[in-house]
């Protein structure tokens, strides 16, 4: 291969790399706005979703809770040991659900 | 709103916004968030036995999605986590004793809210030493690191955690994940002294407990984040049924800070891929002051905000 082959090959890497580079730069900033917006949406379903819960939570589920923790407290110990983990492990799911759902549709 | 069960009155939003930064720091530094989740529970008038029972019950959910987090991304040691789990039991059950005794002579708030401050501003002044120290040598050594030394995890603690490793106290357990090779004995120590604090201030203690596995066990820090997590999982159920039995836990609490938390547990838990361990442990430092000025302030002014 002679020189000025080689010459012009590398003339023509350098050209692609100078045209690619801005468009990566690009690329990870609409990437990471696509994901500041998506985790914002998922912010804001999630409070709405949780807001509701609770009030739901602490309405069907206050009188018994403290009665159960007035009359029968080894009950209510594994009551709210369950509680707390059955709702961690729901919760977990939401958000994992959500933040895909968002993503695919901002995207 | 209204909680029954430990009479109390706190809105709903601040403690599912504390849930949410408790969240962001557990699933980040593997702690329990404790030194602050306590004292904001403690801002809002709550007693002390009542602000450690929640906070055990609200880390137990919050430790099951972080851990779940952390060993989707390898940073969990089962078998070290299961023999702390039997040590740090033992400990909490301890603490939990105190606490009723003091509860009996009418002096938990004070005397936990003493203990408390010492043992937050303590872990922040060591940590600040030995992090500073340590990121000190780390860009005073003028040699480029090679790819083996950017994954190690240095620290100025080094010489004792190895005098430590050769203590030779059979059994000894081999710890191939940690790269460890230890004393049972060591491990269930330190357990038990983790155990000791999460029953008497709340929480996991992962403000202690994460430090000794780094400093004494000599377990790298990210597998120390995912273990420690793991460990609370057991260690905080185990919590929150010994102090449910005495009274001391309003779960209704739990679950509404829980709700905060379990959104910001996967934020921490993905945000500990991008920094170094001495960098992870100096970010720590100002967590535990935050929780030791808020005690300061309560039992200065006596009153709630």
């Amino acid at each position: 291969m002679g020189a000025p082959q080689r010459n012009l090959r590398l003339a023509a890497r350098l050209r692609n790399r100078e045209a690619t580079q801005p468009r990566i730069v690009s690329d990870m900033k609409q990437s990471a706005a696509v994901t500041v917006r998506a985790f914002v949406i998922e912010l804001v379903v999630y409070t709405a979703l949780v807001v509701a819960y609770f009030f739901a939570v602490l309405h069907f589920l206050g009188g018994w809770l403290f009665q159960l923790q007035q009359h029968h407290r080894y009950t209510y110990a594994g009551v709210a040991i369950l509680l707390i983990i059955g709702q961690a492990v729901v919760l977990q799911n939401v958000t994992t659900f959500l933040l895909r759902i968002i993503r695919a549709r901002t995207r | 709103m209204d909680f029954p069960i430990s009479q109390s009155h706190i809105s709903p939003i601040y403690l599912a916004v504390v849930g949410f930064l408790i969240g962001v720091l557990g699933g980040f530094f593997g702690v329990g968030g404790s030194f602050i989740a306590g004292p904001a529970l403690r801002l809002m008038g709550m007693h002390w036995n009542f602000a450690v029972g929640t906070d055990l019950a609200h880390i137990v959910g919050k430790s099951v999605v972080a851990a779940k987090q952390h060993r989707a991304l390898g940073n969990v040691d089962l078998k070290l986590g299961l023999l702390m789990a039997i040590g740090t039991i033992g400990g909490a059950e301890c603490g939990a004793q105190m606490i009723q005794a003091l509860k009996r002579a009418g002096s938990v708030d004070v005397v936990v809210s003493i203990v408390s401050i010492a043992v937050y501003v303590g872990i922040s002044t060591f940590m600040i030493w030995e992090s500073g120290k340590t990121l000190r040598q780390t860009k005073s050594s003028k040699a480029a690191p090679t790819e083996a030394q950017k994954k190690s995890d240095p620290s100025s603690f080094r010489h004792v955690t190895r005098a430590i490793q050769r203590l030779k106290l059979a059994p000894m357990i081999k710890l191939p994940v940690s790269g460890v090779t230890i004393s049972l004995w060591i491990i269930l120590l330190v357990a038990f002294v983790g155990g000791v604090f999460s029953g008497f201030l709340g929480g996991g203690a992962g403000y202690v407990r994460m430090p000794s596995m780094v400093y004494v066990l000599g377990i790298p820090t990210h597998l120390a984040v995912g273990t420690d997590l793991f460990e609370i999982v057991i260690s905080a159920s185990y919590g929150t049924w010994t102090h449910a039995i005495k009274g001391n836990v309003d779960i209704l609490i739990a679950l509404v800070m829980h709700t905060g938390a379990a959104i910001g547990a996967q934020i921490g838990a993905i945000s500990t891929q991008y920094f170094a361990g001495p960098k992870i442990r100096l970010a720590f430092v100002p967590l535990p002051l935050i929780g030791a000025a808020i005690v300061v302030y309560t039992l200065l002014t006596g009153h709630k905000l």
